[in-house]
């Protein structure tokens, strides 16, 4: 993602836990792309630091994408309540915290673009993994609002709807390839959808036809089907 | 996954692992009973080829340092060729030594010690070398280089990834003043003569002589001689010298399917290389070329490799010493022609001095031909082979993938030596390739 936004000139500034260990990125990042980069400590779920991590960022940016999230265990989830408050918190809490605060940051200044990466997996809850795609439901509700909110104060939201990615979260799922993308496409997408003011993007175009169907099933009929 | 190098023989079955840190290498590497390295699969066989563990490096790619006094850059061995000239050439900085495609990783470059058109002059990739840190198959990390461990260090540089895992080098790059080339075509009628020009080419940066490697009787070795250098600020025009770094951007042209194998005829092949050999004519003299043209001439065409059909092709590479070059060569392409199994793609190249345990490269002439995989092409290979050892010459790993272990043998007295070294450290059963395997190394 970074590499992307880098390649097109744009100075970076990264936002991770222990940032620290991203030392050699930022060279890395610095050397091909000949841009600034900054690191920056930062972790979703401390709301309350948020603020003052915005406070502490030595530019507001024009562009701010979170890709935070966290897939958790459904069957873990379903045991322990601190993991499923964990990954509602991380998937959307957290995000849609610091992504309300840049936003009326960019509404006071009247310019920027908010990216926030959901997941197909928020448009219809499964059985298989319902603890996580609630969060993104919520979370993609809340883009939606933020979206329609500053349509007309100058800030742009882009929602991303990944399918599959091949990423560490996906690691040792075997998962059809015609339908996984590689993280540089959805990175790709996002650098497009940013440029040509996008709403809503799902990455592999196929992830449309498919969530459009998934949502048509009736609730009689999808409640007896495992997925 | 179904895996082969570029030449597409031999596809094996193989398990591909795409370690995302050094940790989830150092696991890999304990945890597996052999596995073997592979940078973009650009060598023609088996060399990057472990059915039970294939290392995929692309992920270990991040540039981690450079010194713009000596122009050394450190980076993962995973780091592409093309990113390096796309990072370093509008800083005025190019490789020290490319091979013919810049789709290849630092690793690769470093496992194969590859050699560009400047081998004469500036010898193999070993040259730009400063150090290399290698993972050992308990996961330890060793930094050798001429003063360090030197014995890992000089089998590493050539050892085609059976030494360990190439994990970041310190390379240095060359300081230019312009992304361009200039460059001087001669043709030459015959061997003889092209041999002739490539001896006069002693002051040329770059040289490289195309072979027509139909030609006959008299017309054997017909060549066209490309001497190159690159073109400092004055030499531009006027409205490229504003920009020096900047050159034309390629159209990408793709060959979008397997083409049949019977567009390889004797006619379709001679005409391409005539066709190539007039328009060449034509631009005789001194012409100023991009570097991606001059270098990459190759990658302007996308998996041009289908060209040769969907059963692959098998590239052929020798290195013949000084003293038997001209007879060897003449021998060589004399057996090509005869068998008329064309090539569309038969490249000269004048090799100087080499130091290195297992390195290609010798001082004297390199010949590089290939074929599309037919039932005939194996038994005029077998003749190349005999050939080139009869002559004192050896072959490529990188673009082996049918020798065997016998012929290997008798064109490399290092080889010997190599494979005790490989038992002897260890690496043996942890390093592995289906060529390793194949050539009993
Ligand atoms: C069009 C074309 C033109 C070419 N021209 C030239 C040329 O002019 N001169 C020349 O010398 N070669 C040339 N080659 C061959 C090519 O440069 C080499 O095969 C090179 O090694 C390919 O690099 P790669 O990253 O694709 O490696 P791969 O093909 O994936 O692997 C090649 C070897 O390197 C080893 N290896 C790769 N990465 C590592 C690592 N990190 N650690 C340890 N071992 C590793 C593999 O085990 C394998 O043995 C050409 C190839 C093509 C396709
Ligand atoms: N992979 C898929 O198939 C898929 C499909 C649809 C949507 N998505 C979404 O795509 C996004 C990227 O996921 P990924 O596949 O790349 O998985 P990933 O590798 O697990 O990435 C998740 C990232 O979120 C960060 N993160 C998690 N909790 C955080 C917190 N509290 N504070 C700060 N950072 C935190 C992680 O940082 P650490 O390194 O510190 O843990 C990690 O970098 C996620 O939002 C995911 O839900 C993925």
């Amino acid at each position: 993602m970074a590499h992307k936004f880098a390649e097109l000139g744009h100075p970076i500034q990264l936002a991770a836990r222990q940032s620290k260990t991203l030392g050699a990125e930022k060279t890395n990042l610095q050397l091909r792309y000949g841009v600034p980069v900054t690191l920056h400590e930062f972790d979703a779920l401390l709301t309350e630091t948020h603020a003052q991590f915005l406070a502490m960022l030595p530019e507001l940016p024009e562009i701010a994408v979170s890709i935070v999230g966290l897939m958790g265990s459904q069957e873990g989830s379903e045991r322990d309540h601190l993991l499923a408050s964990c990954v509602m918190r991380s998937n959307y809490e957290g995000p849609a915290n610091i992504l309300a605060l840049l936003a009326n940051r960019f509404e006071e200044r009247g310019s920027g673009t908010l990216v926030g990466v959901s997941s197909v997996a928020g448009e219809r809850g499964r059985a298989t993994n319902y603890v996580y795609g609630s969060a993104k439901a919520g979370f993609t509700a809340f883009l939606s609002g933020l979206r329609n909110r500053l349509a007309k104060r100058g800030v742009h939201v882009v929602t991303v709807l990944p399918g599959y990615v091949a990423t560490k979260m996906t690691e040792g799922i075997n998962l059809p390839a015609r339908l996984t993308a590689q993280p540089s496409e959805v990175a790709e997408g996002i650098v497009v959808a940013v440029k040509r003011k996008k709403d809503v993007i799902y990455v592999r175009p196929v992830w449309r036809l498919i969530m459009l169907i998934i949502r048509l099933i009736p609730e009689g009929l999808f409640k007896g089907i495992r997925m | 996954m179904k895996l082969s190098g570029w030449g597409r023989f031999p596809v094996v079955d193989a398990q591909v692992y795409v370690p995302r840190d050094v940790e989830a290498l150092q696991e890999l590497v304990a945890s597996k009973p052999s596995v073997i390295a592979r940078g973009c699969g650009r060598a023609y066989g088996d060399s990057a080829i472990n059915s039970s563990a294939t290392i995929d490096m692309r992920r270990l790619n991040r540039m981690l340092g450079f010194d713009p006094k000596t122009g050394q850059l450190i980076a993962e061995a995973g780091v592409v060729l093309c990113d390096i000239i796309a990072a370093f050439l509008p800083r005025g900085w190019f490789p020290m030594v490319t091979p013919g495609t810049k789709f290849v990783t630092l690793g690769g470059m470093i496992a194969a010690d590859v050699h560009g058109k400047n081998h004469r002059r500036h010898g193999s990739f070993r040259g730009c070398v400063d150090w290399i840190e290698v993972m050992g198959a308990d996961g330890s990390i060793q930094r050798c280089s001429r003063e360090s461990h030197v014995e890992l260090f000089e089998h590493t540089l050539g050892g085609m990834g059976l030494t360990g895992i190439i994990l970041r080098a310190a390379v240095r790059l060359r300081a230019v003043e312009t992304g361009w080339i200039r460059q001087t075509t001669i043709p030459a009628p015959n061997l003889r003569s092209a041999m002739t020009a490539l001896e006069r080419a002693q002051d040329s940066t770059y040289s490289v002589a195309w072979i027509d490697c139909l030609g006959t009787g008299e017309n054997l070795g017909r060549s066209l001689v490309f001497l190159g250098d690159h073109a400092s600020a004055p030499d531009l025009p006027i409205h490229r010298s504003l920009h020096p770094f900047a050159t034309p951007a390629k159209r990408k042209l793709s060959v979008p399917f397997n083409f049949p194998c019977f567009a390889l005829n004797r006619f379709s092949l001679r005409t391409f290389n005539s066709l190539y050999y007039r328009v060449g004519a034509w631009n005789r003299g001194q012409q100023l070329v991009d570097w991606d043209s001059y270098f990459y001439p190759l990658d302007a065409v996308a998996d041009w490799h289908r060209i040769y059909g969907r059963k692959g092709l098998a590239q052929f590479q020798c290195a013949l010493p000084l003293s038997g070059s001209e007879e060897g060569l003449s021998a060589l392409l004399q057996a090509v022609a005869k068998a008329s199994a064309g090539s569309f793609l038969a490249v000269l190249k004048r090799f100087g001095p080499q130091e290195s345990r297992i390195s290609f490269p010798m001082e004297g002439y390199s010949l590089a031909l290939d074929f599309p995989i037919t039932a005939k092409i194996s038994d005029l290979l077998a003749n190349l082979d005999r050939i080139t050892i009869e002559h004192g010459g050896r072959f490529y790993l990188a673009k082996d993938s049918r020798m065997s272990a016998e012929t290997l043998r008798a064109s490399d007295d290092r080889v010997g030596s190599f494979v005790r070294m490989r038992a002897e450290s260890g690496w043996k059963t942890s390093f592995q390739s289906a060529q390793a395997e194949r050539l009993v190394l």
